[in-house]
């Protein structure tokens, strides 16, 4: 009986120790297009072991409830990774709120199983494991709610907004302190569970749409590192590793799109986010602009021949980028050299034009990074903005009173002509005006991206022939 | 404080370099993928979520360990779904070599 129960256990182990490196590999494999996939499958096979290895659980009774439980999940699942490419940013916020609700209520549980006798310390990780879970569970529900626009995307800001919320964050911390000292107060976990889901909220209010990718980030190492601790309190080592994994992910991505936006470091980690006040639209003196028709800029267009496209959010919204990809089939069959300009924090996460771009069948490598294209801006004949504003902005390189001052940008105003399709001239949510708009050699295409772009395909193909 | 503990953090330190080191090569065109990739794993959170199920110790502990599955399934067979249906789409047009 003790040797079987042993032996069970070392191939728990076993699988385990097999999982943890599968998934170091799934990541690794992650790093270039070409090897993706394997990295996918990898995660998968590790995943399957891991599962595996805990139902030979000698405790494991009622497999019958586990079964049901997996069917069910599975089943939400399924249509989860169904979803159109427009909807993965808040898919993602989805699941991040899915992955921390399952570490807070695990470690609910074991906090109840196993007062008063827990010792401080595993008390303080697991009271790190719930703060970290609650906070990204209803953190995460409030950035899906704003993507999916049932919130507004409107940043709400009040005056000491982070006094309340670091003072509702030291509260939490303060109990938990407590709690790691006298485990036997069981009345105040719930009060714990409650600070942490509330400061989740409160954190995510002041943020608006377009810092999206950096809260995103910060929100998937948040729910990595709980994992981390989770991993601690239940003495996994495999939940250790995946939880490390996935936290530093987080963090790297985190810290790139903060680069990303001149956002600091601690201005990251604070969640301090929406910082930026709305620059009063202050002496903005009448300022004209030049627009197009369609049918001059498919002039322009077919006459250049070197295009760089500049996707934005507005393009998501539009669900342009099918449209974008005739454009780019029509221009290249007349011989113009059509490329992408990506800048980090182009949308609602990271990589998310990437996405959407390679969903409409646009070869990857026609995707170039900004450090990549920006010094090719000015050998190119015809920017084409498509959605962006504030990652376009000339401002954020020679105008020290920007609130944007000092942000990397994409060098579009360094191309010979600069179109920019775009609905209005009303500027963004930042309320930032873009000098970029009244140079001369700007052209505004105002406009539904989609219906636009769809316009100036249709006047390149009825011109085939002349 | 337990060796078992003083384990755990090694680990933890040796896991996250490595999570470091890995991930700071991913393509910033995969980015979104990876994203998807790492909910998937970080829900191995399951294990745990079984082990309440299955030892059935409370009524407290087995209903949160139900939800608990629940929701740590979804977010695996989602993530990888998704995951793998954005990379079919990744696509070059450079020949690929057979």
């Amino acid at each position: 009986m003790n040797t079987a129960f042993a032996g069970n256990q070392t191939v728990i182990e076993f699988l385990y120790l097999a999982a943890s490196a599968l998934f170091i590999l799934s990541l690794q494999w992650m790093s270039a297009p070409k090897t993706a996939r394997h990295g996918v499958w990898a995660g998968e096979i590790g995943m399957v072991a891991a599962i595996a290895g805990t139902l030979l659980h000698h405790g494991i009774v009622d497999y019958r409830s586990i079964a049901i439980a997996l069917v069910i999940g599975s089943g939400i699942g399924v249509p989860l990774g169904l979803v159109h490419m427009t909807a993965v940013p808040q898919r993602t916020a989805l699941s991040h709120a899915c992955g921390a609700l399952c570490v807070t209520l695990v470690g609910t549980a074991e906090f109840y199983l196993r007062t008063p006798n827990v010792p401080g310390f595993t008390m303080a990780v697991l009271s790190m494991e719930v703060i970290l879970g609650g906070l990204t569970v209803t953190g995460s529900l409030m950035a899906a709610g704003k993507l999916q626009e049932i919130l507004p995307q409107r940043p709400l800001t009040y005056r000491g907004q982070n006094l309340v919320n670091l003072s509702l964050l030291a509260m939490a911390i303060a109990v938990a302190v407590y709690l790691a000292l006298h485990p036997a107060n069981r009345q105040l976990f719930p009060v714990m569970i409650g600070i942490s889901l509330l400061f989740g909220v409160l954190m995510i209010v002041p943020i608006g749409g377009a810092d999206m990718p950096t809260v995103i980030s910060l929100l998937n190492s948040y729910a990595g590192l709980s994992a981390a601790a989770m991993g601690f309190v239940l003495d996994s080592k495999l939940l250790i590793i995946a939880g490390a994994l996935d936290g530093s992910s987080g963090f790297i991505l985190s810290v790139i799109m903060s680069k990303a936006m001149n956002r600091s470091f601690t201005n990251v980690l604070f969640g301090a986010f929406g910082q930026v006040q709305t620059s009063e639209v202050a002496g903005r003196e009448e300022k004209t602009v030049r627009s197009a028709t369609a049918e001059e800029a498919a002039g322009i267009l077919a006459a250049a021949n070197r295009v760089v496209v500049v996707p934005g959010y507005g393009m998501a919204v539009a669900q342009a980028q099918h449209k974008v990809r005739e454009l780019y089939d029509s221009l290249r069959k007349r011989g113009v050299e059509v490329r992408f300009a990506i800048h980090p924090v182009a949308g609602r996460m990271p990589g998310h034009m990437n996405v959407l771009l390679a969903e409409a069948d646009i070869p990857y490598d026609q995707l170039v990074e900004m450090d990549d294209i920006n010094g090719d801006f000015p050998q190119t004949d015809v920017a084409l903005v498509i959605g962006a504003n504030d990652v376009t902005n000339p401002s954020a390189r020679n105008d020290q009173s920007s609130p944007i001052y000092g942000m990397p940008i994409l060098d579009v105003d360094k191309a010979r002509t600069v179109m920019v399709i775009k609905r209005s001239m009303s500027p963004g949510f930042a309320g930032i005006d873009n000098p970029l708009y009244y140079m001369d050699k700007t052209l505004m295409l105002f406009g539904d991206a989609k219906s636009f772009v769809n316009g100036i395909v249709h006047e390149l193909s009825s011109n085939t022939h002349s | 404080m337990s060796s078992g503990l003083i384990d755990g953090l090694f680990v933890f330190m040796l896991a996250g370099f490595v999570g470091f080191q890995v991930i700071r090569r991913v393509s910033p065109l995969l980015h979104t993928p990876l994203m998807s990739l790492t909910n998937a794993l970080d829900a191995i959170a399951v294990v745990g979520a079984i082990v309440l199920v299955g030892e059935h110790q409370s009524k407290l502990a087995y209903w949160l360990g139900c939800v608990a599955v629940i929701a740590a399934t979804s977010n695996i067979v989602g993530g990888f779904l998704i995951t793998e249906r954005m990379l079919k789409m990744f696509k070059t047009s450079r020949p690929t070599k057979p």
